[in-house]
């Protein structure tokens, strides 16, 4: 009787030991995971910045246009220059690809000789209208949202990379 | 699972080490008192990790530090828990340090022969002392940096040694980056790895001599430390933390405006437990100033570290120890008599004003009220939310948040903000009016802010407009050409007043004020205004 009340009390302060040393391991890993993991509850400066006049844009020819954007980079806002391709495809449509190539990421150039993009590192070519035209870029040039206003032309922000499939055709 | 552990046993063993620790025999008398050192281990644990979780999102230079922590608690969800933690952890480790210092004293622990975990224990928490001192800067805000240059300039006073203390610490050319390149320097690179080390030293220390005994209890049955003593230790950690938790959630750990070394009103207090030094050397003038800075805890330090040389008579019951006992109290009696000095002559207002800025409207002053007219009148208030709860704006929540920006970051934003926000109409007397309002915003006043009477900001709005404060004077700014105009209303009535701006001359020939025909709803705002002011 004895012995197993002394048994009883002792897997009763080994569980209480263990339930406590749980909480604890929970009550700092768990704030510690979403403290990391969570996006901060910034206010991220999107929308549209005056990017360019394009009233001397010539149809089909590609122009790199500079402009300055306000980023929250953690805690500071910044200015950065920030650069985009330009292609008036039809007398109604203006694009402006991100200056980045699909693949990795690389900064792409204009040929004017083949009239293509491409990017030095891994060789891809992409056409006018921003299609792969060859190399291993998964999916076309992402193109930031645009708006003109009269001749200038407003850039937004690619809110995050988009997976491969669902830039197709957009 | 069998299989699993018997393979890290046979390759590592581990399991064995573990049981080895977890059986270890300990006196029949072991108990309750005895837990504070593993409370203490447990919270330098907490530091480090909370200490670690900081430091990843942490710019560790003057110019980053204020804003990154800004970040943390304001944007990052768990950062305020977790900077909580931190701080409050830190108070917390030294009272539990305290307290097994004590604990060892009282129980004559310290002696032969276990001399050398007694001076281990000194070392540590002088550790302690100095993690607190060295994280003190890391905040950057007014707190830190003046509490900074006090603790760099009583080093400087130490005879012979200051100049290089003063230099070793960075501050000789007073407090700066490189001041606090070496307290971040040593706060999370040395520090950590030295305690760490000391505190296995420590640890190995207690087992190789064995848990105190109680004199008169050698003979009883020894007991082991699994499973009693664990979850006796257990407990109190839960208790400590759930203690630390609570305090982290409830009590903000406070994080002061950006330092301003030309700030002048700013009165540096130092953490609480060192506020009886801070006490003493208030009483302590000229050559008697070393006793409070260098003297007083040299000899505590030289005391504590040869406590076990000093006492050499053998372990008696804890209850006998008239001695220890008067020691101890005598020096609590001390300790406590000059913190509750310095608390009660802690000056109330000065430590809230800095802590939470301004609290009313009626302490701002004109131009800066003239601002709240300006948010109000631009409806800022259509993106932007003042208060604590985020109400779906689209713009940042000015309340909760604050403003990171001087006056004139904030003037170039309004121009080109760069952002959705539409740029501004306003004139650039009245969007500096509307930045020095902005910048005064901080948790603690902005629900009140949002709720300032319609009287008063357009009755700012028109004593700026009409540059009352290039004669007067309202809560300190403006000049003294003209009388000052705070409690008007316990000299003149709201007649007199209209009246007077009617025609001043009227009720003084010389008077050099000239005269102001407001409309009826003007003359109402700024006498108001004026009459409203303490």
């Amino acid at each position: 009787m004895v012995a197993s009340s002394d048994m009883a009390r002792r897997s009763f302060l080994e569980r209480a030991t263990q339930i406590m040393g749980a909480l604890i391991a929970g009550g700092l890993g768990f704030p510690a995971l979403v403290y990391l993991l969570k996006p901060a509850n910034s206010f991220a400066p999107g929308g549209f910045v005056d990017a360019a006049d394009i009233s001397q844009l010539k149809p089909r020819i590609p122009e790199e246009v500079e402009f300055q954007r306000i980023r929250k980079d953690g805690w500071k806002l910044i200015t950065e220059k920030s650069t985009a391709w330009v292609v008036k495809l039809t007398d109604s449509e203006v694009v402006a690809y991100s200056p980045q190539c699909t693949h990795l990421g690389c900064a792409y150039h204009f040929e004017e000789a083949k009239g293509e993009f491409v990017c030095p590192c891994h060789t891809t070519n992409f056409s006018i209208d921003g299609e792969v035209m060859g190399g291993p870029a998964p999916r076309p040039l992402d193109r930031f949202p645009v708006k003109v206003q009269g001749s200038r032309l407003l850039i937004g922000t690619i809110e995050n990379a988009k997976p491969a499939s669902k830039k197709k055709g957009a | 699972m069998k299989a699993l552990i018997d393979w890290i046993e046979d390759r590592t063993g581990l399991i064995s080490t573990i049981a080895h620790f977890l059986n270890e025999e300990i006196p029949a008398s072991s108990g309750w008192h005895q837990v504070f050192g593993s409370v203490a281990m447990f919270l330098f644990l907490v530091q480090a990790f909370t200490g670690i979780l900081l430091g990843l999102n942490y710019g560790a230079t003057p110019g980053e530090a204020h804003s990154s922590l800004r970040f943390i608690i304001n944007e990052l969800s768990g950062g305020a828990l977790i900077r909580g933690l931190h701080h409050w952890g830190a108070s917390a480790m030294v009272i539990v340090v305290v307290l097994h210092m004590i604990q060892v004293f009282i129980w004559g622990a310290y002696k032969k022969p276990r001399e050398a975990t007694w001076l281990a224990g000194v070392v540590l928490l002088l550790f302690t002392l100095a993690f607190s001192l060295t994280g003190y800067l890391l905040p950057w805000d007014n707190r830190a940096y003046w509490g900074t240059v006090v603790t760099t300039q009583i080093a400087a006073g130490v005879p012979v040694m200051g100049p290089y203390v003063l230099r070793l610490m960075g501050a000789q050319d007073g407090v700066g980056v490189i001041t606090f390149a070496r307290f971040y320097g040593a706060h999370v690179l040395i520090l950590p790895a030295v305690t760490f080390l000391l505190i296995v030293f420590h640890i190995y220390l207690v087992r190789r001599h064995g848990v105190a005994p109680e004199p008169g209890d050698e003979l009883l049955p020894k007991q082991k430390f699994y499973p009693k003593q664990v979850f006796r230790d257990t407990f109190a950690i839960f208790v400590v933390f759930a203690t630390l938790f609570t305090l982290a959630i409830v009590a903000k750990a406070p994080l002061g405006r950006l330092a301003d070394p030309t700030d002048t009103s700013y009165i540096p207090r130092p953490e609480w437990y060192f506020q009886f030094l801070f006490q003493l050397l208030k009483y302590c003038e000229g050559p008697l100033e070393l006793f409070a800075t260098v003297i007083l805890p040299g000899l505590a330090v030289g005391g504590l570290l040869a406590v076990p040389f000093l006492d050499r008579s053998p372990m008696v019951k804890f209850t006998k120890r008239t001695m220890a006992m008067a020691v101890v109290v005598l020096c609590a009696i001390g300790w406590t008599g000059l913190t509750a000095g310095a608390i009660i002559q802690t000056p109330k207002e000065a430590a809230l004003a800095e802590a939470m800025g301004p609290m009313d409207w009626v302490e701002l002053t004109p131009i800066e009220l003239a601002g709240v007219g300006y948010f109000q009148k631009d409806r800022c208030v259509i993106c932007h939310t003042l208060g604590l709860a985020n109400e779906g704006k689209p713009g940042p929540n000015l309340g909760t948040g604050g403003v990171s920006h001087d006056v004139a970051w904030m003037v170039a934003h309004f121009k080109r903000p760069g952002t959705p926000m539409a740029a501004m109409s306003l004139k650039p007397a009245e969007m500096n009016a509307l930045a020095s309002f902005l910048i005064k915003l901080t948790p603690q006043n902005s629900v009140k802010m949002s709720e300032v009477p319609s009287f008063a900001w357009e009755g700012a709005i028109l004593y700026q407009k009409n540059q009352c404060g290039l004669c007067h004077q309202v809560n300190g700014a403006g000049t003294n050409n003209g009388p000052p105009l705070n409690a008007l209303a316990k000299r003149r009535k709201p007649d007199w007043v209209k009246a007077h701006f009617r025609d001043p001359q009227k009720f003084d020939p010389d008077s050099t004020m000239p005269s102001y025909k407001f409309n009826e709803r003007d003359m109402e705002w700024i006498t108001s205004y004026l009459l409203a002011l303490p």
